[in-house]
């Protein structure tokens, strides 16, 4: 089982409901932090890490001993990653998407491979519970190479819980894509709701069955539920906003260590999914 | 001409509606929403369009069965898998690097230019905007994001105005380092919690990298007080600005949900002169202020 949690707008409760979601579940489950730009995850289950591994990206250099300066390389570059001006090549790493086609086309043999650090993974133990998570490197800008390396690590025969990046572009599309379910975590506020739609408008590009968690879902006002109403989402599970959680979330405690209570309710909210999952396959 | 763009790594501390209320607040400024992923500040804008354009992100390649002969060298070629067996290209795997279309030895791979999006040129009653929406699940978010703030300059240069306020997207990546480039300064809204500490590390650390002046507020600070303190000696300690505490307060949530900002629905309000204040420092701070 794989479930992705997301949202389309930020700060909505993505990492809230993937954390208190595995300990609830305890065993058997993995949680795979792929907000590989701003990992919170760790924040709140402090998994002790057992190893580190850099992500490197392929970017080309030029042996300039062999370049006859044709410029093939230039050309077939869609992300003016190579210039070549007269008798000299520059290549522009950040701008490498390393598609290869560079050194596809070289006559010469000119181009070889060296490397661009995207980020590390980090795998661990909280408790039972399995951890990894991608940090990208500050001043990178692309993180979907990290994520598929975070989610590399996925072991169809547990329970898998992706913490999804906010928005609706690439990073949110390589973190859900492939998932069996979508868990879209959303405020009910006009921004939330507006954003909802755009969440949930990729995850029917991906096909993927979904439902709703409302986060502090006594604020606002009611069009969250009608568009879920209209949408015909599940509302699979109400967290009221609370002062209590909201001041144990910044310490970076979790509701159900706070309130041992909301445990159930997570373990429902899972087999809810499950049910959905099931229907869905049938 | 002086851009302030709100950021914040985390998503969800109150850039937007930070955001508004400055509008609401300042003279002679044009807005620009630079979240072209999940662009909201158009909620409490209002926006009237007057000007709107498609924008042209890059190819995807598409192969023409008619011409194909199943040789595979693409499927060979692709570093993204994003071609079949049966020869489709994924639209949501293609990166747009064109290698296929380039090296397909019966030329049957055809690229055609993507629209990716849609940019506009609006007015609001707090004065122009440049805001753009990019397509579900598209690439190129940094490029939009470059093409809203250049629109941004140009409507400030045309007007007259000398100050253009930019929101922010969340996090550290593509859009992000493409909304600060050549920015005056950065704020940074943060909120008292474990997350949002460690993330607007992130947002120092690459204001940092980028050279851009970064200064700090936070927002919701009575949630843990203690914490709220702690951002501030950890920014004073970097030597950049601290910019105050902004209250958890509903009147941002009541007063969204009327599409106003705070200005509009609670003037009296005690936390809107808190961030008129903020808005004050920041006007009069060096990074907003030096030469260059």
């Amino acid at each position: 089982m794989i479930i992705s949690v997301a949202s389309g707008k930020g700060g909505t409760g993505k990492t809230t409901v993937a954390t208190n979601l595995a300990v609830s579940l305890r065993s058997e489950v993995q949680l795979l932090d792929c907000d590989v730009e701003e990992p919170n995850a760790h924040l709140f289950l402090n998994p002790k890490m057992e190893e580190k591994e850099a992500v490197m990206m392929f970017v080309p250099a030029i042996d300039e001993d062999k370049c006859n300066y044709c410029k093939k390389c230039a050309e077939i570059c869609r992300f003016k990653a190579i210039a070549v001006i007269s008798k000299t090549v520059l290549t522009f790493p950040e701008l490498c998407h390393s598609c290869g086609g560079c050194m596809e086309v070289c006559p010469e043999q000119a181009v070889y491979r060296t490397g661009r650090k995207v980020g590390d993974v980090e795998k661990g133990l909280a408790d039972d519970i399995f951890f990894i998570h991608g940090r990208m490197r500050v001043g990178e800008a692309m993180s979907p190479p990290l994520i598929k390396k975070v989610r590399s690590y996925i072991k169809p025969d547990i329970i898998n819980i992706i913490d999804a990046p906010p928005g609706t572009s690439c990073p949110v599309i390589a973190a859900m894509k492939d998932t069996d379910f979508v868990v879209m975590v959303t405020e009910p506020t006009p921004f939330g709701l507006h954003d909802l739609t755009l969440g949930v408008e990729a995850v029917k590009l991906l096909n993927i069955p979904c439902g709703l968690v409302i986060n502090r879902s006594d604020i606002g006002n009611n069009d969250v539920r009608d568009y879920a109403k209209k949408e015909n989402l599940p509302i699979l599970l109400e967290i009221p906003f609370d002062r209590k959680i909201a001041e144990a979330y910044s310490r970076g405690k979790m509701i159900v260590d706070e309130m041992p209570e909301w445990k159930d309710k997570f373990i429902g909210l899972y087999n809810h999914i499950e049910d959905l999952v099931k229907k869905e396959k049938n | 001409m002086k851009e302030l763009v709100i950021l914040s790594g985390k998503g969800g501390t109150g850039k937007t509606s930070l955001t508004a209320e400055f509008a609401a607040i300042s003279n002679s400024r044009v807005l620009c929403d630079a979240d072209v992923d999940a662009a909201d500040l158009h909620l409490l804008m209002a926006p009237e369009i007057k000007l709107r354009a498609d924008f042209k992100g890059g190819g995807l390649a598409f192969i023409n069965q008619d011409k194909c002969i199943e040789c595979r060298e693409c499927i060979e070629l692709c570093k993204f898998d994003a071609i079949s067996d049966d020869f489709i290209v994924s639209e949501i795997d293609c990166e747009g690097c064109g290698v296929c279309v380039d090296l397909c030895p019966e030329k049957a791979i055809e690229f055609p230019i993507q629209t990716c999006g849609e940019w506009y040129i609006s007015e609001t009653r707090f004065g122009p905007m440049a805001h753009a929406i990019l397509g579900i699940a598209q690439e190129n978010s940094g490029k939009l994001v470059a093409l809203v703030r250049q629109e941004a300059r140009k409507l400030a240069e045309k007007k007259g105005m000398n100050l253009i306020l930019t929101d922010g997207p969340p996090g550290v990546g593509c859009p992000v380092i493409a909304s600060i480039g050549g920015a005056t300064a950065i704020l940074i809204v943060t909120e008292p919690t474990v997350s949002g500490i460690h993330d607007m590390k992130r947002a120092i650390e690459l204001a940092a990298h980028f050279k851009v002046p970064a200064m700090v507020c936070v927002n919701k600070y009575d949630l843990n007080p203690d914490q709220a303190k702690n951002i501030e000696n950890l920014v004073e300690k970097q030597n950049l600005t601290f910019l105050g505490n902004i209250p958890f307060d509903p009147v941002f949530t009541k007063s969204m949900v009327q599409g106003k900002t705070i200005v509009e629905y609670e003037k009296d309000s005690s936390t809107l002169q808190v961030i008129k204040n903020i808005w004050e420092k920041i006007m009069g701070s060096h990074e907003m202020n030096s030469i260059n």
